[in-house]
């Protein structure tokens, strides 16, 4: 194994991936590491991105990439209302091929990518990250690198090892389970997102429809809530009450940090993306356009840095300042949002589906959901229209 | 004195308990969670947090 690189990333999902693409094609040597034995397996997501924030990143998108494609959204209020709302163009993922897709994009501009590759610590220099320890196939190595991206997902050690406070708290920590069934009787150009204070408690069960009756059924709710009643056992319930025919093929079960950004996601010769900095979109829940946007910003500024020979967090900071100029303050918007909404109890929330329903279909938007929503605090209004208009 | 075990059937090695752990004292490896009983302050975030119900807390004399 070599020994000295420009940049490791340490994590080959989406935001890893990104970032090591970036960072390549400004000019690093790259070497983009992965715990496990494949890239993009296993899936511990519900696939779901929008056409838009995909583009964000990738110049092309690849059909085979595409499970499905939605054109809007239906919020099931807690009574059993529809609600149905047209959306921008989404996706349904099949990130098992886009995963390893997107490593190979990184590939063809040059990074070197090695899988079964479990890193156990960063290598420090006074309080600079030098490197990482790695083993690979049962050898131990140290890797040497300029800059160190931590791209290790939601349960981030490298920025941990690095000195960074990476925790999550309990209440911000969304706790999910999902299956991937058959016989999932939903509209297919929708997806579908369940609110219901019994049936998810400070989260929200969905449907997202694949092709040929094949759909990620799952929920998440808020770690604080998990006390009482597992994931796993909602999901019983969801399964048995909405969907008594689907067989199910597989389950996998993963934390979201549903928080803002991380307060320091660079340090000296270190810079966090995606999950392992808390970028998903704390009221969704999704993190795949966000991580690979951050990764993006993340590659660019590096390879930048790199030609500067300045990594210092100061030089560094430029990711994290782009990354505030749009989704990091969105993101904090997002979380008062959700942190308003998860107060709502379910006859609001019928309630909000009935006013909603009186709406012309054709002209129903999110916005216009949060201000039925946010009738109360016209100060959280006035937020949300920073982000969705 | 209790402790918190794995319970490897059902653990899906998803590292949500690392991320909530206050005092880092869980390490996931490849194959295996393992609990560093000197750091655990027994807040149980883990156990509640886990999705799959894979942590459980026994007393230290049944290990």
């Amino acid at each position: 194994m070599r020994k000295q690189y420009n940049v490791v990333v340490v994590g080959a999902g989406p935001a890893g991936s990104t970032a090591a693409r970036y960072a390549a094609a400004s000019g690093a040597s790259v070497l983009l590491l992965e715990k496990d034995r494949d890239i993009g397996i296993p899936v511990r997501c519900a696939e779901g991105i929008s056409r838009k924030g995909l583009l964000a990143s990738v110049n092309e998108i690849d059909r085979r990439w595409i499970a499905n494609e939605t054109k809007g959204v239906t919020f099931h209020a807690p009574n059993g209302n529809q609600v149905e709302l047209d959306t921008e163009t989404g996706y349904i993922l099949d990130r098992k091929i886009f995963d390893f897709d997107l490593a190979q994009l990184a590939a063809s501009e040059g990074a070197s990518i090695l899988t079964k590759a479990y890193v156990h610590d960063v290598i420090k220099k006074d309080s600079q990250a030098v490197g990482v320890k790695v083993n690979h196939l049962d050898e131990n190595y140290d890797v040497y690198a300029d800059i160190v991206i931590g791209a290790d997902g939601v349960e981030s050690r490298v920025g941990t090892w690095a000195g960074l406070n990476t925790r999550c708290k309990l209440s911000d920590m969304e706790t999910c389970v999902q299956v991937t069934a058959n016989n999932v009787d939903v509209n297919t150009d929708h997806i579908h997102l369940y609110f219901s204070n019994n049936r998810a408690p400070r989260g929200y069960l969905w449907a997202f429809p694949k092709k040929d009756g094949l759909a990620n059924v799952g929920l998440g709710i808020s770690g604080e809530m998990a006390k009482e009643k597992s994931p796993v056992d909602y999901l019983h319930d969801f399964l048995a009450a909405d969907f008594p025919n689907a067989s199910q093929l597989t389950t996998v079960a993963g934390g979201v940090p549903c928080d803002k950004t991380l307060d320091q996601i660079v340090g000296d010769g270190l810079m966090l993306v995606g999950d392992a900095a808390h970028q998903a979109n704390p009221i969704t829940g999704g993190g795949i356009s966000s991580g690979m946007y951050a990764g993006m910003l993340a590659g660019q500024v590096a390879g930048k840095a790199i030609k500067d020979k300045n990594v210092s967090s100061k030089r560094l900071a430029e990711y994290n300042q782009l990354w505030h100029k749009k989704e990091g303050r969105n993101h904090k918007i997002c979380y008062n949002l959700k942190n308003y909404v998860y107060t709502l109890s379910d006859q609001e929330l019928d309630g909000i589906a009935e006013k909603a329903l009186k709406s012309d279909k054709e002209k129903r938007t999110l916005l216009m959901l949060f201000r039925m929503a946010l009738v109360k605090k016209p100060s959280l209004i006035m937020q949300a229209l920073k982000v969705f208009s | 004195m209790n402790a918190i075990l794995q319970k490897r059937s059902l653990c899906d090695l998803c590292g949500t308990c690392v991320a909530v752990c206050p005092t880092d004292a869980i390490k996931l490896s490849e194959i295996e969670l393992t609990i560093d009983d000197e750091r655990c302050t027994m807040c149980l975030n883990c156990v509640h947090v886990c999705p799959v119900k894979a942590l459980e807390v026994v007393h230290a004399e049944a290990i």
